[in-house]
């Protein structure tokens, strides 16, 4: 056995974790498209689909291929450089924001310890917040390169969605972040874990706000109107095929993903699992038992996305704008508000 | 201004509650809804392994049919043919030999009977018309196939198996239903 330098074995031990990761979010946004099918089956009195393997698991893979092998048309017209960028960009936003999660706690292997998260940064929520308006930029290219007045009709109606609903998201994190004091995502979840308290419990109407802007962010339904098939044609994505639109589709469930998980993260305590104390157990399975405890969380809002998806009529747009800019966000400053009035009488020991 | 009939109901626009308003309880009750449904009986059934049942009156694919003693029945009057509306049907006639006779009923016999799947309606005239009872429409659905030519059944695939010799496979080719002609 060899003595790695340091720098190679930090190298090693990243390098496995980025690819460990990645390929756990490609997985679980593989099986989300199938667990849509199947929950949408069952809230409609049918089945969704079970022949593909037993019970249908290798669906997702017919589907990926069926995409693979499909035509490619770049229309004619178009800009091809910017009509291939905007798929890559979508999927690049979708996947860089699982760099700063962290998955578990620390797991001790080769006389190190290890923390399963890639980068922990401290300013880990505005990394997020960043990367996710980047995500702009794909629905905007995807747009407009596509030479096609509806799809550019669509797709600024969904980047100003996007944007609109950014503003309540950031303010009520605003809100969450007078209470924890800090932007690292790792100091967030180990605060919830030695105060007992999970951050829901303070900041109820936060959640309910960053709820509702997730749904947004990702465009899903009620929130759907720029990639709807019967709204404007479609939507953005409508002159693509094949692989490029597989790559629209599958960025769509991996934002849904990373949504849940930040979710989970910051307000529901992250990899804590609720009655378990930790520190009883040997460090690998205590940080198993968080992964796990984080995957059910994240899984639990999964479903919650798929389950409102098929119970609510989609907003029309000026519906949907009143909500984000009339409603949403004198609530977020409310919520602000009163949360700094709290944290300012509570630091003067109750006295104004 | 009087109303029409004397069961209009007068539509209520009472203006929204505040619950109403926020949208957020009405969610909530639809979501419990939809969580409800996926506990029921789902309407779904698992085709190829359960099938629905047929009426005795199904028009399906065509079966020419044998008497008690698998003799076949058709004669090649060529009625049928010139019931058929989409001219489906063609066939060549021929005479029996004397050694044939356990073989066919009378002496003019089809020696080629073709009908074309893929111009046939499946109206069932071609039954109505046989006077022979030789052909009727049973309950199978044509199978797909991957050439034009795979779709023209010839006698053999049209004739039902002899119940002299193959009992079983005349007797699931005869159906749960019974005949509507006289075996």
């Amino acid at each position: 056995m060899f003595l790695l330098s340091e720098f190679w074995a930090f190298t090693i031990e990243k390098l496995v974790l980025i690819g460990g990761i990645i390929s756990v979010s490609l997985l679980i946004a593989m099986y989300s498209t199938y667990a849509e099918r199947k929950v949408a089956a069952v809230m409609q009195d049918r089945r969704g689909p079970n022949r593909a393997g037993p019970f249908g698991i290798l669906q997702p893979l017919a589907d990926g291929l069926k995409l693979f092998f499909k035509e490619e048309i770049i229309p004619n017209t178009s800009s091809r450089f910017l009509f291939i960028l905007g798929p890559c960009l979508a999927m690049l936003t979708a996947m860089m924001t699982c760099a700063v999660v962290p998955w578990g706690n620390h797991v001790e292997l080769f006389g190190r310890s290890i923390d399963l998260q890639v980068a922990d940064i401290n300013i880990g929520i505005l990394f997020v917040f960043g990367v996710v308006s980047m995500g702009v930029y794909g629905i905007m290219i995807g747009g407009w390169a596509s030479n096609n007045k509806f799809s550019l009709l669509a797709a600024l109606r969904g980047a100003s969605q996007v944007i609109s609903y950014e503003l309540p998201m950031g303010i009520s994190l605003i809100a969450l972040l007078m209470l924890t004091g800090t932007l690292s995502m790792r100091s967030i979840v180990e605060q919830q874990i030695q105060g007992g308290i999970w951050n829901v419990v303070y900041q109820p109407l936060g959640f309910l706000i960053f709820l509702i802007c997730a749904f947004a962010e990702c465009n899903r339904t009620p929130f759907d109107l720029p990639e709807a098939e019967n709204e404007l044609n479609f939507g953005y994505h409508q002159e693509y095929s094949s692989m490029k639109l597989g790559f629209y589709l599958f960025a769509e469930y991996i934002n849904m993903f990373i949504s849940s998980v930040i979710m989970a993260t910051l307000f529901f305590g992250g990899y804590d699992m609720p009655f378990v104390n930790e520190a009883n157990l040997s460090p690998n399975i205590a940080a198993l038992v968080g992964a796990a405890a984080l995957m059910a969380k994240a899984g639990f809002f999964i479903f919650l996305f798929m389950w409102v998806r098929w119970t609510i009529p989609r907003f029309r747009y000026d519906q949907l704008m009143n909500l984000g800019w009339k409603s949403l966000l004198p609530l977020s400053l409310l919520n602000m508000l009163i949360t700094g009035a709290v944290v300012l009488l509570k630091q003067n020991n109750w006295r104004f | 201004m009087e109303a029409l009939t004397s069961r209009s109901k007068q539509v209520e626009r009472k203006p929204m509650t505040w619950l109403e308003r926020i949208y957020l309880w009405n969610i909530l009750k639809g979501m419990m809804i939809t969580f409800k449904h996926i506990f029921k009986k789902k309407a779904t059934i698992s085709y190829p392994e359960e099938k629905r049942p047929f009426s005795s009156v199904f028009r399906g694919l065509q079966v020419l049919n044998r008497d008690e003693e698998g003799r076949e029945r058709c004669t090649a009057c060529g009625l049928c043919a010139v019931a058929c509306p989409a001219e489906a049907i063609t066939m060549e006639a021929a005479e029996r030999k004397p050694g044939e006779e356990h073989l066919y009923r009378e002496e003019k016999y089809a020696a080629v009977y073709e009908i074309n799947m893929l111009r046939c309606i499946f109206c069932g005239y071609c039954e109505e018309a046989c006077p022979k009872d030789a052909i009727y429409l049973s309950e199978t659905f044509a199978p797909a196939n991957y050439q034009r030519k795979g779709f023209i059944y010839g006698k053999d695939e049209l004739l039902i198996p002899n119940p002299l010799t193959h009992p079983e496979e005349y007797a699931k080719a005869r159906g749960e239903h019974e005949p509507r002609t006289q075996a």
